[in-house]
């Protein structure tokens, strides 16, 4: 099994990605400008200011040579997993529902907080049971999740910030969400940020961990 | 604008340094090489008015392995790495615009590590603004706060601490300075000394454009005024996403050993970084200006050499080594243009094309600058009006602690904090707020060791007492370091002060590097590096002196750290270290109205005896609490220790005003086991962690929701109105 973590001028957390990755499977950065996905089981599109998101963010990276690959990889059923920065790219590239708007408080927020799991149904959290809790931090100015009205049936919620720890005005305290067939998750909160109780928290792990379980 | 008519003084010079430019040159400058001089010999490029002085600071030990005069200091921190470290200052831009100003702050201390090959792996900074009472205040310190975010959170470099401090001397002239620290593997590391005749200068990064045009003379170099909305053109513009291009693009270029030297465009642009390429390599230069890549077509040469456009790096490469270069630069998306060659000549030749359009001797740039002995006088009566009472000196012991806790110089800085990405790099195992010092692993996918940063300096206690209160600074930054078990490496420092032309203002600055320097050698600590930023003062006067000093240690062990919190239920509170409390030039009389003429006299060798005591009985992993006691005394110290662990506490210690809120460097409060405090020594226990309330016997007893709703509500508050 092999991870496969996106790289585009300005991602911030590809590298933190990585290692999270290569504590439960191989794993290797995809260059921005490559077509070639190299063979990986899973793509990791990760946070940070992708092109420096001048624009609206996510809205470049979208175009990139190897954005049409991942798009392709995952209309295949591939799972790809986008989180912050790499949420917003799979929103801008139509393959998640809705969309990620400024924070109510306008400001960046870096938090620690708690997130449940709503569907552990999916291949990203198949080790975790409903209603588990997650430590995960978060970090960004982009992060409010928006959809109209009939646009997200709520088995595609993956997860929910808990009561009283939703960071950004999020709609409904939505996190995480899947596509329709379960294969492309999108959430805010950074589980690569929370792979070592050293750091702070293991729970993001428990993603990686399930996308592990995919078989190569 | 037109230089050829612009008289030296308008640029800065005086007309003995005019007299002096032409002497060296044996002839008049031309407008483009009076441009140049005017900023070479500027306060913030030249250090006219600091460098004897601080020839004071000790700059030797064993882990050093680049010391001042580099781009930043490096320390060895084994296992063949090294950290870089440097703080800096970008006052005067981020009093005239703070968004930008702040931000490419950030990205110039950024640029200064990596210009030495280390990776950047935190950014920590220190702040100063007039009261948050005052609009103007609210305005520059919301928008620095957003600036320094915008820049650290787009770079991916952590914003792991720092401190901020509101006081009245500083409403005219705030203080954004920001510290960085990398990490490199020791081969990778580069000097800046220009070397190779014949080899070729490149020049990697953003285009040249109009912006930062005499930002070292006119901005940074003189006092502030009226008409400084005028000077925003002056102030730089960021773009983060360009220098993170520029860091991966530099360090990868360092990685496959394709550079001679590298160097950062800081402060006078390609000016002052080619210049001090040629001098400390003991070469010329020739630079072509037509071939700079330009943002607008019409730029005049004198322009293009003193442009402070930001995300611009210098690099002296072989010429087998070019297309190997320039091919990597094309793969990070890095502009990368030969600009000029390595002479022998000494001299700095600037050239439109084939016309030569400036000829300067290097030394006459760089190391024959005009040095100026400062002529300090104490002053006679205060400097400082006292600060406004908002204290009854009669109010209860636990309305002065809530006082203290909402004043928000002690209270808590999440509004802060919370703007800035502290986790990135995977490497923060304590964040803000939740230690004394950052901590942060020195490789974050496994191995042991671990770094530990803390920046410090409090300006009202050195306004009291510049010497004592500049050699409390390197005290209070090591007792922070000694809270997580760490051993200083190295120390850099910024001297934030007025006009040094000024007598008593030459006296503060002389008594401060005075105490610097005396706590320097105590502790065994080297000065590696740092900045002085001079005139800082509005009509209204002086800031208070503020030295900040920052430092970098090493921890063994990062599994078993103390936080500030208490941690469990019948843990024992001790009080270890050297604490002498006194209410001069505390919090408690600030919030009373006054401001004190001096502060008690420092047994510094005693003092560095008990930090060692204090490391050592954190590194024996016993204890989950440990918190210096500085702003607000002892009686604040426990309040934080009680709010960030959710637990209260019983303590018995002494309940004068001076014992409950006197200040003085020196105690810790440790908590943990009763077993392993009884094992410290020279603990002296002061009570028992438990309940919901803070209860000091004869003196208060608050519920912790009480003394939290004080502490975190504070700030948030003052933006509330």
């Amino acid at each position: 099994m092999k991870f496969g973590v996106v790289r585009f001028p300005g991602s911030c957390d590809e590298v933190d990605a990585l290692m999270a990755c290569r504590r439960f499977a191989d794993a290797d950065l995809l260059w921005h400008g490559d077509r070639d996905l190299s063979g990986v089981d899973a793509v990791v599109v990760p946070g940070g200011f992708s092109y420096g998101d001048y624009l609206r963010v996510g809205a470049i990276a979208r175009f990139s040579p190897l954005m049409e690959s991942v798009i392709e990889f995952a209309r295949d059923g591939g799972p790809v997993l986008g989180i912050c920065n790499g949420f917003q790219v799979l929103c801008e590239a139509g393959l998640l529902p809705g969309a990620l708007l400024p924070n109510d408080s306008l400001r960046f927020v870096c938090r620690q907080v708690d997130v449940i799991v709503e569907n552990p149904g999916t291949p990203f959290t198949r080790t975790c049971e409903e209603g588990d809790s997650l430590s995960i931090p978060v970090k960004h100015t982009t992060g409010r999740y928006y959809a109209p009205p009939g646009i997200l049936p709520e088995d595609q919620v993956v997860l929910r910030y808990a009561r009283g720890h939703n960071p950004n005005g999020s709609m409904d305290d939505v996190a995480g969400v899947c596509n329709e067939h379960g294969n492309v998750m999108g959430l805010m909160p950074h589980p690569e940020h929370a792979v070592d109780p050293l750091t702070g928290s293991a729970d993001g792990g428990r993603l990686f961990e399930s996308l592990a379980m995919v078989p190569a | 604008m037109s230089l050829a008519s612009a008289p030296h003084r308008e640029l800065g010079l005086t007309d003995a340094e005019y007299d002096g430019i032409c002497e060296r040159l044996g002839r008049d400058p031309n407008a483009l090489e009076l441009a140049v001089f005017s900023l070479m010999w500027s306060e913030h490029c030249a250090y006219k008015h600091s460098k004897k002085l601080l020839r004071l600071l000790p700059t030797e030990g064993p882990h050093i392995l680049m010391g001042p005069g580099e781009n930043a200091g490096v320390v060895d921190v084994g296992d063949g790495l090294a950290a870089a470290f440097k703080v800096e200052s970008h006052n005067h831009p981020s009093a005239v615009e703070p968004f930008q100003g702040a931000a490419t702050g950030v990205g110039g201390i950024l640029r200064d590590i990596f210009a030495v090959g280390a990776r950047p792996i935190a950014v920590l900074d220190s702040l100063r603004f007039g009261e948050l009472t005052s609009a103007r205040t609210r305005y520059l310190f919301d928008w620095a706060v957003k600036g320094i975010g915008h820049y650290g959170n787009s770079i991916g470099v952590p914003t792991v601490g720092g401190e901020v401090y509101f006081e009245p001397a500083y409403e005219q002239n705030c203080l954004v300075n920001a510290m960085c620290v990398g990490l490199a593997p020791r081969e990778r590391l580069i000097r800046s000394a220009a070397a190779g005749v014949g080899n070729q200068l490149v020049l990697l990064g953003a285009r040249t454009g109009r912006d930062g045009i005499g930002g070292a003379s006119v901005l940074a170099s003189a006092e502030l005024s009226e008409e400084d909305e005028s000077k925003r053109p002056t102030v730089q513009i960021g773009d983060p996403f360009e220098e993170s291009k520029l860091v991966e693009c530099c360090l990868e270029l360092l990685d496959r050993d394709l550079l001679a030297s590298l160097q950062d465009l800081g402060a006078a642009g390609l000016s002052s970084s080619s210049s001090e390429m040629a001098s400390k390599g003991e070469v010329g230069l020739d630079i072509d200006v037509s071939r700079v890549p330009l943002r607008e077509a019409d730029m005049e040469p004198f322009e293009i050499m003193i442009s402070e456009s930001q995300e611009r790096m210098l690099c002296v490469v072989e010429p087998a080594r070019l297309d190997e270069v320039l091919g990597l630069c094309e793969h990070w998306d890095v502009r990368a243009t030969v600009i000029g060659e390595v002479t022998d000549t000494r001299h700095l030749r600037v050239l439109d094309g084939d016309e030569p359009v400036g000829d300067i001797p290097v030394e006459a740039l760089v190391d024959d600058v005009p040095l100026y002995d400062l002529e300090p006088e104490e002053p006679s009566g205060p400097l400082y009006p006292d600060p406004p009472a908002r204290l009854d000196p009669g109010a209860s012991a636990a309305d002065s602690l809530l006082a203290l806790l909402a004043s928000p110089n002690i209270a808590s800085k999440r509004f802060v904090f919370e703007q800035y990405d502290s986790i990135v790099g995977s490497r923060t195992v304590r964040r803000p707020e939740s230690a004394d010092a950052a901590v942060l692993l020195l490789a974050p996918d496994g191995g042991t060791g671990a770094l530990a940063v803390s920046i410090d300096g409090n300006g009202r206690r050195v306004a009291c007492d510049p010497y004592t209160g500049a050699a409390e600074a390197v005290l209070e930054c090591a007792r922070n370091l000694a809270c997580v078990g760490a051993e200083p490496l190295g120390l850099t420092n910024c001297l934030n002060f007025g006009n040094p032309e000024k007598p008593h203002i030459a006296w503060q600055l002389t008594r401060a590097v005075e105490g610097l320097r005396d706590a320097c050698l105590a502790l065994g600590v080297p000065v590696v590096g740092g900045n002085v930023s001079l005139y800082n003062e509005g009509a209204e006067g002086p800031i208070y002196p503020t030295p900040v000093v920052g430092m970098v240690g090493k921890l063994p062990e990062p599994s078993a750290l103390p936080r500030t919190g208490f941690a469990e239920d019948g843990h024992a509170i001790a009080l270890v270290g050297m604490f002498e409390p006194a209410l001069d030039g505390s919090e408690l009389e600030k919030l009373r109205g006054r401001l004190a003429g001096s502060l008690p006299p420092l047994d510094l060798a005693a003092h560095a005896d008990a930090l060692v005591r204090v490391r050592a009985a954190v590194r024996g992993g016993e204890l989950p609490t440990a918190h210096d006691v500085s702003d607000g005394g002892l009686a604040c110290a426990l309040a934080e220790c009680c709010i960030a662990g959710g637990l209260g506490a019983k303590v018995s210690i002494d309940a004068a005003d001076a014992g409950l809120f006197g200040e003085g460097p020196g105690g810790v409060i440790v908590a943990g086991p009763r077993g392993a405090i009884d094992a410290l020594e020279g603990a002296l226990v002061i009570g028992e962690v438990g309940g919901e309330t803070l209860e000091i016997e004869g003196a208060l007893s608050v519920p912790v929701s009480e003394l939290r709703m004080a502490y975190e509500g504070a700030i948030p508050a003052a933006f509330a109105r």
